[in-house]
C-alpha cells in the first residue's frame, strides 16, 4: 500500500512537471492556472491542446509499456521478457513506415497510426495461427521473435529501396520514437486499444501468481492457460500497439520498469502488474520531461533517451542479479 | 462416495498407449502410493486424471469445471518450479487461491489454512524467506506444504519426497497417512518401496502404461511381483517396528 | 521566464490582435508573420518575404553546410523545437515541407493556424511552381513574377547548348546516383553533361555500384560532399578505383547546399557544374559557390 500511494504520489508529480515544461517559460503556477481556466491566451491554448495530451499520453503509453512488460514477464516466467517480444511492436513499425513511404501519411492525418494499428493487429492473428491456441510458452516467445524479424527485414526493405531521401529520413526518425506534438487526436484513436488492453492484462493477477508454480500446477489449481494467453496476447498487442501507433518504438520500460519494482512487491506477479503500470507512466513521464530539459533546441527522441537510460540500467541489474546468484 | 474413479483411461502418445486403460476407484481414507519403474506411466496417469492431458475414457475430476475441480484436488507436480524469488509464506498462500473469490485478501480462514500448512511441514521457521534460496529439499517441502494449503479432499502429488533427507521423507510420509486417517485420499508416486510399505494403505503397481496390482502393499510387493516389474529380488517381512521392504539385488 | 521570451509573447498577442481584417478587400489579406520550418520553404520565403513578414526560420536554415542563405538567415531567429515554439511566435501562416514532422503540423492546424507544405522540387521545371506558389501564399505575387521572369531568362542563358555534351555521374554515398528524374539530375542536364544514370536505366537514381560506375567510364564524376572521417558508407566515394579513375576523368567535388533546394539558387550548382565543363580536364572543380 506504501509503495502504491508512492507511485501514484511520483506519477502525479512527473504529470505536473511536464505540463509545466515546455517552450514557453511561463511560471509553473500560472501555467497550470491556464490550463484549469481559458484566460484567453496563447499559454492557455498551449496547456490545453499541446502540453496536456502530451503528458497524458505519455503517462499512457508508459502505463500500457509497463503492465503489458510485467504480465508477459509473469506468463513466460522470465525477467528478460518484455513487450517487443511477441512481435506487435515491430508490426505497428513497419505499418508507420509504410505510411510514410507510401505517401499515405500526407493523405489524411489518422493515416499513420491507422496503418501502424492495423498492422499490429495482422502481426497478432499471424501470431495466434503460428502458436496456436493451446501452444506453450516456447512456440509464443518464438513466433513473436519470427514475426519481429519478418517485419524488422520489411521495414529495412522499405528503407532499403527507399527512392525518397526525405521519406527515409522521416521512416529513420519516426522509428526513434517521440511524443513531441502529439495532439488530443492521437490520443482519442488510442485511448480506446489501450483501455481495453489494459482490462485484459489487470484481470490476469490471479493465473499469474499460480504459474509462479509452472505451468501444470497453475492448471490443476483451475487457471484456464488458454484463455490467459489469449488475453494475454491481445490485451498486449491493443496497448502496445496502440502506443507505438502514437509514439513509435519505445524500448525497455516494459524490460526495466518490472525488474526495478520486482523487489519492492515481493516479487508476486499479481502485484506487480500494477505497480508496473504506475512505474512505466512515471518512467515515461520522467523521460519525456527530459528530452525537453536536456536539449530543448535539438528535438532529442524519446526512444534514444530511453534506451540510453535503460540499457546501462539494465545492466547495473544483471550485475546485481549475478551477485546475488549461489 | 469415492474421490476419483477412472474407467479405462487411456492416453495415446506417437502410436504407444502411455497409459493403458486404466480403471480405478479412490475413497476418503486411502493414503496410496503409486509405484512402477521409469517410464511406466505414473505421471502420465495422475496427470490425465486431472485432466491436464487429454485422455480418452473417463476420469471423475477431469470432467468436473476446472474451479471445482481445483477444490476438489490438490496437484503436486514432479518438476520443482518456483519462478519468482517470493517468501515461503507467499507460496504457500499460493495454494488457497482456488477457495477465494476473485480479487478477494486471505481471509482469517485462510491465513489458518496456511499457518496450518506451514506447521506440518515444519517451516514456520522458514515462513520470511526467500522460497528460491532455499536448499532443493527445502524447497520440496514448501511446494508440499503448498499443496497442502489447498485444503482439498484428494492429494496428488509425484514423487514429492526424491531429494528430501530421511527423517524429512519420513515425516512427509507420516503426513500424507495422516491426512488419510483425517479422512482425505492421498495418491503419491514414489521409487522408495520401503516408505511405500510402511506409510501406505494401498499401491498402485504399474508397468509399461498397465495397471498390473491394486491392493494393500503387502500383497502388490509380492516377490512374483517384485521381481517381473522391477527387476529384483527383495526382502518383505513384517517386524514388531511394522513391515519391512529390502531390496536385494538385480535380477538379469 | 526568459525576458525575451514575454516580450515575444507579448508582441505576438499584439500584433495577433492588429490582424483582424479592417474590411473586405478585393484579395485576401496577406499573412503578416510567417514562420517557415523547412530548409527549403525558409529559403524560398527568404527571397521572397515582405521585409518583417517572415519571422522566424527552422534552426538548418543557419547551418553553413546545409544552407545555401545562411548568412539572411541567421538575422531571424531560428525555431526547431515543435508546435509549441511555432505556436507561441504567434503566425498567421506556417510554411512546411510535406516531411515536416506530420504531428507538429497537424497540431499547428488543429490549433487553427494556416500550414502550407511545398513538396521538395524534382525538377528544374518545378521551381518556378514552387516560386509563384509561395508568391501567392505570401501575397507577394509580384516579386514572384519578377523572380521567376528573371530564373527562367537565366537559366534559358545557361542553357544555350554547348559544343559537347560530356558523360558524367552523380555519385554520392551508399553508392547512391540520381537519374534525370530528379533535381540534381535536371541540374546536370542543364549544365551540359549527359547523367550516365540513363544509361544504366535509373532515370529516377537508385543504387549504381562501384564496379558499374566505373565500366560505364564518365567523364565527369560529380561527388557527393566527402565529410572527414566517415562512416563506411561513403567507402565506395574514396576507392582507389575511384581514385585511379580520377587521375583520367574531371571529378568535381561540389557542395550540396545549392543542389538541395528548388530554388534560384541552382543555377549557381549550374555555373559551378559549367566551369568544370568548360575547363578541358581540370582537377579542381568548384569547392563552394560563391556567397552573395
Amino acid at each position: 500500500m506504501k509503495l502504491a500511494l508512492a507511485l501514484v504520489a511520483l506519477c502525479v508529480a512527473l504529470f505536473a512537471l511536464s505540463l509545466v515544461t515546455g517552450h514557453a517559460g511561463a511560471p509553473a503556477l500560472r501555467s497550470l492556472a491556464a490550463l484549469v481556466a481559458d484566460d484567453g491566451t496563447p499559454l492557455s491554448i498551449v496547456m490545453r491542446e499541446i502540453r496536456l495530451p502530451r503528458a497524458l499520453l505519455a503517462a499512457m503509453v508508459g502505463a500500457s509499456l509497463g503492465l503489458s512488460g510485467a504480465a508477459l514477464q509473469g506468463y513466460l516466467r522470465n525477467p528478460l521478457a518484455e513487450p517487443g517480444l511477441i512481435g506487435v511492436s515491430g508490426a505497428a513499425a513497419l505499418g508507420a513506415v509504410l505510411a510514410i513511404q507510401s505517401g499515405l501519411a500526407l493523405q489524411f492525418s489518422l493515416a499513420l497510426p491507422l496503418a501502424a494499428l492495423g498492422m499490429a493487429v495482422l502481426a497478432v492473428l499471424l501470431i495466434l495461427a503460428l502458436a496456436g491456441p493451446r501452444g506453450g510458452s516456447i512456440t509464443l516467445i518464438l513466433a513473436g521473435i519470427a514475426i519481429s524479424a519478418l517485419a524488422g527485414a520489411l521495414t529495412s526493405l522499405v528503407l532499403n529501396l527507399s527512392p525518397n531521401p526525405f521519406a527515409a529520413a522521416d521512416i529513420v526518425f519516426w522509428t526513434m520514437g517521440s511524443l513531441a506534438d502529439r495532439s488530443f487526436t492521437h490520443l482519442w484513436l488510442a485511448l480506446p486499444f489501450m483501455a481495453a488492453g489494459w482490462a485484459m492484462l489487470a484481470g490476469l493477477g490471479r493465473g499469474l501468481d499460480m504459474l509462479t508454480l509452472g505451468e501444470d500446477a497453475a492448471q490443476a489449481m483451475g487457471t484456464d492457460l488458454v484463455r490467459l494467453r489469449l488475453l494475454l496476447i491481445l490485451g498486449t498487442a491493443a496497448s502496445v500497439g496502440a502506443a507505438t501507433a502514437v509514439a513509435g518504438a519505445i524500448g525497455f520500460v516494459g524490460l526495466v520498469v518490472p525488474h526495478l519494482l520486482r523487489p519492492l512487491v515481493g516479487a508476486r506477479p499479481s502485484a506487480l502488474l500494477w505497480a508496473s503500470a504506475l512505474g512505466g507512466a512515471a518512467m515515461v513521464l520522467a523521460a519525456d520531461i527530459a528530452v525537453r530539459v536536456l536539449l530543448p533546441e535539438r528535438d532529442l527522441k524519446l526512444g534514444v533517451l530511453m534506451a540510453l537510460v535503460g540499457a546501462p540500467l539494465f545492466l547495473h541489474l544483471i550485475y546485481r542479479t549475478r551477485r546475488e546468484m549461489p | 462416495m469415492s474421490l476419483l474413479s477412472l474407467d479405462r483411461l487411456t492416453v495415446r502418445r506417437g502410436g504407444r498407449a502411455a497409459v493403458d486403460g486404466v480403471s480405478l476407484t479412490v475413497n476418503p481414507g486411502e493414503c496410496i502410493g503409486l509405484i512402477g519403474p521409469n517410464g511406466a506411466g505414473k505421471t502420465t496417469l495422475m496427470r490425465a486424471a486431472l485432466g491436464l492431458l487429454p485422455a480418452t475414457g473417463h476420469s471423475s475430476l477431469a470432467a468436473m469445471p476446472r474451479a471445482a475441480r481445483a477444490r476438489t484436488a490438490a496437484w503436486m507436480p514432479q518438476s520443482r518450479d518456483i519462478a519468482w524469488p517470493v517468501t515461503v509464506e507467499t507460496v504457500v498462500a499460493l495454494g488457497r487461491l482456488p477457495q477465494m473469490p476473485r480479487h478477494g485478501r486471505l481471509r482469517p480462514a485462510d491465513r489458518a489454512a496456511v499457518e496450518a500448512a506451514l506447521a506440518r511441514m515444519e517451516l514456520t521457521g522458514l515462513r520470511d524467506r526467500i522460497a528460491t534460496r532455499l536448499s532443493g529439499g527445502e524447497q520440496a517441502r514448501v511446494l508440499i506444504a503448498r499443496a497442502l494449503a489447498q485444503d482439498t479432499p484428494l492429494l496428488m502429488a509425484d514423487e514429492p519426497i526424491a531429494g528430501l533427507d530421511p527423517a524429512h521423507q519420513i515425516a512427509t510420509m507420516q503426513v500424507f497417512a495422516g491426512l488419510a486417517r483425517e479422512g482425505r485420499a492421498v495418491i503419491v508416486s514414489l521409487h522408495d518401496l520401503g516408505l511405500a510399505a510402511r506409510h501406505c494403505s494401498r499401491l498402485l503397481l504399474m508397468q509399461d502404461g498397465r495397471l498390473v496390482a491394486d491392493a494393500p502393499p503387502d500383497r502388490v510387493l509380492a516377490p512374483a511381483n517384485v521381481e517381473k516389474v522391477f527387476g529384483i529380488t527383495a526382502f518383505y517381512g513384517s517386524t514388531p517396528q511394522g513391515p519391512v521392504f529390502q531390496p536385494i539385488e538385480v535380477v538379469r | 521566464m526568459r525576458p525575451s521570451r514575454i516580450i515575444s509573447l507579448a508582441v505576438a498577442l499584439a500584433l495577433a490582435g492588429a490582424a483582424v481584417p479592417a474590411g473586405a478587400q478585393e484579395r485576401p489579406e496577406p499573412p503578416r508573420r510567417v514562420v517557415s520550418i523547412n530548409l527549403c520553404t525558409d529559403q524560398l520565403a527568404l527571397m521572397l518575404a515582405a521585409p518583417g513578414q517572415l519571422v522566424s526560420v527552422s534552426r538548418l536554415a543557419h547551418d553553413p553546410d546545409s544552407s545555401a542563405m545562411f548568412e539572411a538567415a541567421r538575422r531571424l531567429p531560428a525555431n526547431g523545437s515543435g508546435a509549441e515554439e511555432v505556436y507561441l511566435l504567434a503566425p498567421d501562416l506556417v510554411l512546411a515541407g510535406t516531411y515536416s514532422s506530420d504531428a507538429t503540423v497537424q497540431m499547428l492546424r488543429r490549433l487553427g493556424i494556416r500550414v502550407e507544405r511545398f513538396a521538395p522540387a524534382q525538377s528544374l521545371a518545378d521551381i518556378p511552381r514552387r516560386i509563384a506558389r509561395m508568391g501567392r501564399v505570401l501575397g507577394r505575387e509580384e516579386a514572384a513574377g519578377r523572380m521567376i521572369a528573371r530564373f527562367n531568362a537565366d537559366l534559358a542563358a545557361l542553357r544555350r547548348a554547348p559544343k559537347r555534351r560530356p558523360r558524367a555521374a552523380l555519385y554520392y554515398v551508399n553508392s547512391f546516383t540520381l537519374g534525370d528524374r530528379s533535381l540534381a539530375g535536371d541540374i546536370l542536364k542543364a549544365a551540359g553533361f549527359d547523367n550516365i544514370a540513363d544509361e544504366a536505366g535509373l532515370e529516377w537514381g537508385g543504387t549504381l555500384p562501384l564496379e558499374r560506375l566505373i565500366l560505364l567510364a564518365p567523364e565527369v564524376i560529380v561527388k557527393g560532399r566527402d565529410y572527414p572521417g566517415q562512416a563506411r558508407a561513403e567507402e565506395p566515394l574514396s576507392h582507389p578505383a575511384l581514385r585511379a579513375l580520377e587521375r583520367s576523368r574531371v571529378i568535381g567535388s561540389l557542395t550540396d547546399r545549392d543542389w538541395i533546394c528548388g530554388t534560384p539558387r541552382v543555377l549557381e550548382a549550374i555555373r559551378s557544374l559549367r566551369q568544370l565543363a568548360a575547363g578541358p580536364g581540370t582537377q579542381s572543380g568548384a569547392q563552394r559557390g560563391p556567397e552573395q
